[in-house]
């Protein structure tokens, strides 16, 4: 079928509706939120239109850095823990039997889709002292007396690395899942082991796509907002927390919306910087 | 040797990612009202307790509703842009496109900070329908892409046949691309679908004072300590999840919805 461009009014009926729903109600609210970040906030909780930058000249305080620093750091760990477990796992994942990566994604979907709210939750009990893993080395006569491992900064990782671990296989598995197996067979019949050929033929292979995996998984793991606060203490909190509490709970809106604005250009900045090393595999 | 390791590496996994909903499933059968694994005695009152209580019998329906009426509503955006994109050739249409796309890219407080702003502008904020308009453009992601990728498996030749025995959009669109783009809608809905039913920050800044999802009724409710119902919420959210991805899996394609090429494309 030849696609031809529209030729009458009438044919642009069916876009009307979408295109008229996602200006309204995502474009104008951005937009909105843009024009926020410059108002003057005003005693009481309430803002006025105005064109200042004090909202982001608050960016230069050492609060603000603190959290900031925390929050890039704790998604770089993130990114990084989860790409190295994700990357052997996926590998392996698509060399399985059709049915059994079918089971598999149905469980990795059903994880992803779980609420952060449900996870902390999870996550709480497990690290719990009277519900938790301590209990168990407990029994197993390893530890005298369970303990409590949250809230901590290793209860916060370990809850996002668990969120951010499906969405990690799902980025991976449609590059790992079109890579040429007679690229592994080549190296195990000139006499490679499996681990060998893994590290020097598929590693190497996808190295683009690792690194599009990496800031993508940074990216989803700096919109964390309720693992900080149920799995850790306050110094944990990261820049998601801090907008919605100025935005609810200090009633500074345009605050809010000027930190808002910064992680908006710093997430497309990234999601563009992997679109575009992601393409320079595609070419070569 | 070599297999024996992968498999225990996969095991591995497995359990990282089973464990927290094997503690909570325990928690959710403890006879007494208390947080304790392995649990002690058996009961399935904590499960009856969802729909006996008033709290939470309010917040499963809220959630289920604004799930569904949501998911429809993100259908109804992305089928006919998908269908445009897919019918005519309109370089800017791919800027609505892109803009169906941003709500999923962005780090979630972002999209809900601006329909914080945007309702409380016009005049709107905390009305329940409010939620449902949200959820419906937030996730207008899933089946814009699913529904997109549906379009693109549709054999030309097809619609050709159809269009020279003089069959005009309309019955092309009734005939050939309804059928043949059908399990492709269903899987992008029930995506949408159990996302919003797991979400949180969208619904707590947009209706978060006047209404209860279930997201937030257990996140409220865990300010004044654990009980053994929310584990039996958390549960029944795998169940529903499980269930609903299972379907897609045993009714669709699902390695190729989540970009793997079948053996015939390779």
């Amino acid at each position: 079928m030849m696609r031809q461009a529209p030729r009458r009014a009438a044919d642009y009926g069916p876009i009307a509706f979408p295109a008229a729903m996602l200006l309204l109600f995502f474009a104008v609210p951005f937009g909105l939120m843009i024009a926020v970040s410059f108002f003057q906030r005003v005693e009481g909780g309430f803002y006025e239109p105005a064109f200042v930058w004090s909202n982001y000249a608050r960016f230069l305080s050492v609060f603000f850095g603190r959290v900031l620093s925390f929050s890039m750091l704790l998604a770089a760990g993130v990114a990084v823990l989860s790409v190295a477990l994700a990357f052997p796992f996926t590998y392996l994942l698509t060399r399985l039997r059709r049915r059994t990566q079918v089971l598999w994604l149905v469980f990795l979907l059903s994880v992803l889709s779980l609420s952060e709210v449900i996870i902390g939750f999870a996550w709480a009990t497990l690290l719990s002292a009277n519900a938790g893993l301590t209990n168990l080395l407990v029994m197993l006569g390893l530890m005298d007396a369970p303990t409590s491992l949250s809230p901590g900064l290793g209860a916060v990782l370990v809850g996002i690395v668990y969120q951010a671990f499906p969405y990690t296989v799902l980025v991976l598995y449609p590059a790992l899942s079109r890579l040429d197996p007679t690229l592994m067979e080549a190296a195990r019949t000139l006499g490679s082991s499996p681990l060998k050929g893994f590290f020097t033929v598929v590693v190497p292979a996808l190295r683009n796509s690792i690194v599009a995996t990496l800031i993508m998984v940074f990216v989803f793991a700096l919109g964390c907002y309720l693992l900080p606060q149920l799995l850790g203490r306050p110094q944990h909190w990261t820049l998601s927390v801090l907008i919605t509490d100025q935005a609810l709970f200090q009633a500074n809106m345009p605050f809010a919306a000027a930190m808002a604005v910064f992680l908006v250009l710093v997430s497309l900045g990234l999601v563009g910087l992997s679109l575009l090393v992601g393409k320079k595999e595609n070419a070569a | 040797m070599s297999a024996y390791l992968n498999r225990l590496f996969l095991s591995a996994v497995a359990l990282f990612l089973a464990l927290p909903l094997i503690v909570v499933a325990g928690v959710s059968i403890n006879a007494k009202k208390a947080l304790t694994f392995p649990p002690q005695g058996f009961s399935l009152g904590w499960y009856a307790e969802i729909v006996t209580d008033h709290g939470w019998r309010d917040a499963l329906t809220a959630s289920l509703l604004v799930a569904t009426l949501s998911a429809a509503l993100a259908v109804l955006v992305a089928f006919p842009l998908a269908w445009f994109l897919w019918r005519y050739h309109a370089p800017w249409a791919k800027l609505v496109h892109a803009l169906g796309l941003m709500p999923f890219v962005l780090p979630p407080v972002i999209t809900a900070l601006g329909l914080l702003g945007f309702w409380t502008t016009a005049g709107f904020f905390g009305e329940a329908w409010t939620v449902v308009v949200s959820h419906g453009i937030f996730f207008v992601t899933l089946p814009l892409v699913t529904v997109t990728l549906g379009f693109s498996a549709i054999e030309p030749t097809l619609v050709e046949a159809a269009a020279t025995m003089g069959a005009d959009d309309r019955t092309v669109l009734r005939t050939v691309v309804v059928p043949l783009i059908r399990p492709y809608v269903v899987s992008g809905f029930a995506f949408a679908f159990v996302l919003s039913l797991n979400e949180y920050i969208i619904s707590y800044m947009t209706v978060g004072f006047t209404m209860e999802t279930l997201p937030v009724k257990i996140f409220n409710a865990l300010r004044y300590g654990y009980t053994p119902t929310m584990a039996a919420i958390a549960v029944l959210f795998v169940a529903v999840a499980a269930l609903v991805f299972g379907l897609i899996a045993r009714f669709g394609d699902l390695p190729k919805l989540l970009g793997a090429w079948s053996a015939e494309d390779r």
